[in-house]
């Protein structure tokens, strides 16, 4: 065996490097040193982020092909894996003053473990090119998540959404691979390549290639919290603590899409129009549209934003069935950009609920006259999420528009109209919020306090990627140029 | 010529405004006053420097060989070039026209700057709340006006005419917190925002057709040789005559392009002017401080309508009927005027009448000049009245002004008798009642005597029509100058509280406007404005029976107002019983204000806005309601799918998959 197919992986080697210098330090450092702990794990996680575009920069991370086929890497690959870690390294950063509470102080090195190990898991999807590699990524992606979620020992809503989690991802897990048993029956092989050959020349589509293709989609579709598979989403948001869920709603998202995208088009690609594109158009539109509705009328915050994830998901799907360069592209920003927005809104929520332990939106009645900083992060992020411009979530939606309608077909021009109607929807959800804070008057504001210095830097990291990343939108471009240079280019019908 | 003067003529007052505008507040009153004052002075000193290079410097720009005076184009930068053709510039004109009006604008600007040091502020010396602000805007508004007169191109014209409009309405409103101030405000601005609309699509129509902005273009050709001179030159008036008669001749409803062009610009002139029936925002204008009145509403503002026709005299020259429209609207109006300033108790509003009446004056004289005519004797003429009662009718305000601030009251009920406590001010308006009833050798008798001739030459129905409301002008002047300083005084006068003359600030401006009306009939005006640029000698024409007739008209209107009003007796009385439905109409100035609500009102409000309103509230708002609703009811509906027991999601799950196959199989099939 070739051992030099392992340097590859640079990234995943990274970062399992990271998770053992993490993980000894908390095993064997006397208990006075386990405060750095925090401090030590973002350190290293941004220093392996540096590494991943440093390597990238240098262009040694060029299209690389390992483990006979199993495992590809590619610089659009490097750069999402780059982008996920930007991510995880904000959520850590905002995560700070929840691990130092009393009750995690017992726990706190299970939370980073445990998060580096999903991190892992979601780098495998990304790369695998072999579905046994993807699937013991999306099982390390997702069981360690059911540990994360019931951290919080002493609330009853943590463990019962651990266990909703849980029980829900097994059964998912047994219908995707159900489905890709189908497949195996149907082409004889795991690998992607294979598969999209075996596919390419026996294109008519039968019962079993469409229900193995469906409960694929189904089995990813749960990660994504796609409706009708999103049911877990809401519970588990609203249950788990405030760190995880923002883990959960945008690394643990945006790393499914890609690898979503990854599938669909690396395997599935030679029966695009016949078979899922349809499944697509109507995941996308359910998703969107009962997302929505269901986000009008929450008001704990977390489930308020569980559901407008579940819709914000239905967007980034548009650049799955734009399937071209530029919906790649497109939606690369998007998971960007919707990292950067909603760990806004999650950064505020967490600050409230690490003060005064309130998560409801009537909680935040008057909060400008008390916070009005935390206000005014809140209102950016809930006008990025929105697609006001001249905020990021403008432009990012507008390039996954962009990109959908490059498809270029008349159904495509309905469903972006869809989605164009229910950003209306999406907009007044968000103003709720916004109104909430600004113009609804109470006689019991939340106290004024003032919040942790990690909360401050992970709100002012935010707010500047919501408003920076709406200034420098040419950034998308960036990502097109690796887009049109990435290998699954040749698999794409556009 | 230097360009330096002509643009600091413009930049001074803007740089003013912005001055005081932006760092007023924090100035001590005294020095943004004196700062707006020396500024203005300094724009007069500058205007005057220009006017008198143009009228008397002889160069071969501004005069030709043969004793002509040209139009020079001193700047004329280009400022948007939308394609090739439409370009719009921003320059500044040098003719006759537009240098004597920068001569009218400085001087009354400069006075009302002058005079406001002292009027702005109480008997005790407290300035006035806003004095900063009063100044910035007198800035601004001198600042437009200056940048219209001079304006080459019509465009240019239109951004500075509707820049004069802004300002205006900013100075009538000035007192923002008395109501009647800010609804006389608004009145003004949307009457003649209304008729700049006729104006705009003239501009549009005409520029359209003619392919061109600039006015030279329009009337007037170069004299070859030498950059930026041009010369008024009927010739290329034909010209542009031609495409309007070329064939197919652009028509509309039975009238020509030109025609309607021409018509729809002398809207804009009739709302700016208060011409009938757009006349209805001048009185109401009174509401602004007095000193503003005399600038904006009699001198300078007003005029910018009878200026506009004079500035395309060329063009309407070629088009009968407009100026026949012209004619029977200014003479209309003039009588009008002149019968309800007859009745009027508010001295600023019998002033506004008069002024209303002068303009229509002008107008009329416009319209009756034709090229045979005593060689175009009416275009001399108006722009001769123009000026002289730039002088007289502000000279009128000032001292309204002065009485008011005396007495505290705009009502001449309140006053009677003040000729013995302010001296200065009754010696001054005295000159103004005789210069605008038209008595030798005051100035309003040259030019109105011009204007006579003038009418006398196109048809002796208008010189009659024009005859009698000039005898009727000297009728109601005398009337309020007899009310005023004359009868028996009310309340008793005594010690500190009787009424005095004013500080040297309002003294000096109401001198030296009233030496002015003296002396400015004398003035050889029609060597230095006539209307293609050749001098024009008008004692060649002068008619001395029609100025015998004219002065004896205006003094057996002085002899009637002596007899009613000299002193306190039963003969207006008489007469209002004799004719109580004319007098009761005069009165309420016709019923026009009543017209225009019962039009606003009743039938536009009524009839169109209300139904208009219904069907937004109703049909728009209602189906954006029911998709809102429908969102909430569908929103309702899914709720059972969040039921929060698991086994349930599984089986949603399970179902959801199964039917995703099962459906595209179907589909499929």
């Amino acid at each position: 065996m070739d051992y030099s197919q392992f340097l590859a992986m640079k990234q995943e080697l990274a970062l399992l490097l990271v998770f053992l210098l993490v993980f000894l330090y908390d095993t064997f450092l006397p208990k006075k040193a386990q405060k750095g702990l925090p401090v030590f794990a973002i350190v290293l996680t941004l220093a392996a982020t540096a590494a991943g575009f440093c390597c990238h920069c240098l262009g040694s991370a060029c299209n690389t092909v390992a483990f006979a086929g199993m495992y590809e890497t590619s610089p659009v690959i490097a750069a999402i894996k780059g982008i996920l870690n930007v991510g995880a390294v904000i959520v850590l950063i905002q995560s700070i003053k929840w691990a130092d509470s009393e009750n995690m102080t017992m726990r706190r090195g299970e939370f980073y473990e445990l998060l580096l190990v999903t991190l892992f898991g979601m780098y495998l999807m990304i790369s695998a090119r072999h579905f046994l590699l993807f699937l013991i990524g999306l099982e390390s992606a997702s069981l360690p998540l059911a540990a994360m979620v019931a951290l919080d020992k002493n609330r009853y809503e943590s463990h019962e959404a651990a266990v909703k989690y849980i029980l829900t991802a097994v059964f998912s897990s047994a219908i995707f691979m159900l489905g890709l048993s189908f497949l195996y029956g149907l082409t004889g092989s795991l690998y992607f390549q294979n598969i999209y050959f075996a596919l390419t020349a026996n294109g008519s589509a039968n019962l079993l290639l469409i229900l193995s293709v469906a409960f694929v989609i189904s089995g990813i579709g749960f990660k994504l919290s796609l409706v009708p598979f999103h049911l877990w989403t809401a519970d588990v948001y609203q249950g788990a603590p405030t760190s995880v869920t923002s883990y959960l709603s945008v690394i643990s998202k945006g790393a499914t899409a890609f690898a979503f995208l990854v599938v669909l088009v690396q395997v599935f690609g030679s029966i695009y129009s016949s078979v899922w594109e349809w499944m697509l158009y109507a995941l996308i539109i359910l998703t969107i549209t009962v997302g929505n509705l269901f986000a009008i009328r929450q008001r704990n915050m977390k489930r308020f934003l569980a559901f407008s994830s579940v819709s914000q998901a239905g967007y980034i799907m548009l650049g799955i069935i734009a399937d071209n360069a530029m919906g790649m592209a497109a939606m690369m920003y998007y998971i960007l950009v919707y990292i950067f927005s909603n760990l806004a809104a999650f950064g505020v929520i967490g600050a409230i609920e690490n003060a005064t332990g309130k998560v409801s939106m009537d909680n935040y009645n008057g909060l400008y006259k008390t916070n009005p900083r935390l206000s005014f992060a809140m209102m950016l992020a809930m006008f990025s999420l929105a697609g006001i411009p001249p905020f990021a979530g403008f432009f990012s939606k507008f390039f996954i528009f962009t990109g959908a309608l490059n498809q270029g077909s008349v159904a495509i021009y309905v469903l972006v109209g869809i989605a164009l109607l229910n950003t209306i929807i999406s907009l007044y959800y968000y103003l709720l919020v916004v109104k909430a804070m600004f113009i609804n008057d109470t006689e019991t504001p939340l106290p004024t306090f003032r919040s942790s210095c990690s909360e401050r830097l992970g709100l002012w990291i935010t707010v500047a990627g919501v408003i920076g990343l709406g200034i420098v939108s040419w950034f998308y471009s960036s990502l097109l140029e690796l887009a049109q240079v990435a290998p699954m280019n040749m698999y794409f019908i556009g | 010529m230097d360009v330096t003067v002509p643009i600091l003529i413009l930049a001074i007052p803007l740089f003013m405004f912005l001055l005081l505008g932006l760092t007023g507040m924090k100035m001590s009153h005294k020095l943004a006053g004196t700062l707006g004052t020396l500024g203005m002075g300094t724009v007069l000193v500058l205007a005057y420097v220009t006017a008198f290079t143009y009228f008397f410097g002889g160069a071969p720009e501004f005069i030709d060989a043969a004793g002509n005076r040209l139009q020079y184009l001193v700047f004329d930068q280009t400022w948007l070039a939308f394609t090739q053709n439409l370009v719009i510039k921003i320059g500044f004109l040098l003719d006759p026209i537009s240098a004597m009006m920068l001569v009218v604008i400085t001087t009354i600007s400069f006075m009302v700057h002058l005079y406001s040091l002292g009027y702005m502020r109480d008997h005790h010396g407290v300035y006035e709340h806003g004095f900063q602000r009063f100044y910035a805007f007198l800035s601004l508004f001198s600042f437009s006006m200056l940048g219209l007169v001079v304006a080459p191109n019509i465009f240019q014209m239109y951004i500075f005419w509707e820049l004069v409009g802004a300002s205006s309405y900013l100075l009538i409103g000035f007192y923002y917190r008395k109501p009647s101030a800010v609804s006389a405000s608004k009145k003004a601005f949307i009457v003649t925002r209304f008729a700049d609309l006729g104006f705009l699509i003239g501009i549009l129509v005409l520029s359209y057709y003619t392919g061109t902005f600039n006015f030279t273009d329009f009337t007037s050709s170069a004299v070859a040789g030498m950059e930026g001179v041009t010369q008024v030159n009927i010739h290329t008036a034909e010209g542009i005559l031609n495409i309007f008669q070329s064939s197919p001749a652009p028509m509309f409803m039975g009238a020509s392009v030109l025609t309607w062009a021409l018509v729809l610009i002398f809207m804009g002139g009739m709302g700016k002017s208060a011409m009938l029936p757009l006349h209805i925002w001048l009185p109401d204008a009174m509401e602004g401080p007095t000193p503003v009145s005399a600038l904006i509403h009699a001198a300078t503002m007003v005029v910018a309508g009878v200026y506009l026709v004079a500035r395309l005299f060329p063009l309407y020259l070629m088009e009968e009927s407009a100026l026949m429209i012209i004619t029977v609207v200014g003479a209309l109006t003039a009588l009008y005027a002149a019968m309800v300033a007859c009745t009027q108790v508010d001295i600023k509003r019998v002033l506004a009448f008069s002024t209303i009446s002068q303009i229509a004056f002008m107008m009329v004289s416009l319209g009756v000049a034709r090229m045979d005519i005593h060689h175009g004797l009416g275009y001399m003429a108006s722009m001769f009245h123009l000026f002289t009662h730039a002088m007289f009718k502000a000279l009128l305000f000032l001292g309204a002004g002065a009485l008011i601030h005396a007495i505290g009251s705009n009502d001449y009920t309140d006053m009677h008798g003040l000729r013995k406590y302010m001296p200065i001010t009754h010696i001054t308006f005295l000159i103004g009642c005789l210069a605008i009833a038209g008595i030798i050798p005051f100035s309003g008798f040259f030019s109105k005597d011009e204007i006579l001739s003038s009418c006398l030459g196109n048809s002796t129905i208008a010189y009659v029509w024009m005859s009698a409301v000039a005898g009727l002008t000297a009728f109601y002047m005398f009337r309020l100058y007899y009310l005023i300083f004359w009868w028996k005084e009310h309340k008793v006068h005594e010690g500190h509280h009787a009424p005095h003359d004013q500080p040297w600030v309002m003294s000096l401006p109401l001198i030296i406007l009233a030496v002015i009306s003296c002396v400015a009939g004398f003035i050889p005006f029609g060597n230095l404005v006539s209307w293609n640029g050749v001098p024009y000698d008008f004692m060649a024409h002068f008619n001395w029976s029609v100025a015998a007739v004219s002065l004896v008209v205006a003094i057996a209107g002085i002899a009637l107002a002596t007899v009613m009003y000299r002193k306190e007796n039963e003969l207006p009385a008489k007469f209002k019983n004799a004719v109580p439905a004319l007098w009761r109409w005069c009165h309420h100035r016709f019923y026009w204000d009543e017209l225009y609500m019962f039009i606003t009102h009743r039938i536009i409000f009524g009839c169109i806005c209300r139904p208009l309103a219904w069907f937004d509230r109703h049909i728009i708002d209602g189906t954006m309601d029911s998709f809102a609703t429908i969102t909430n009811k569908a929103s309702d509906a899914i709720k059972p799918l969040q039921s929060g027991q698991v086994q349930m999601y599984v089986w949603y799950y399970l179902i959801g998959a199964l039917a995703l196959g099962g459906i595209t199989y179907i589909c499929l099939l």
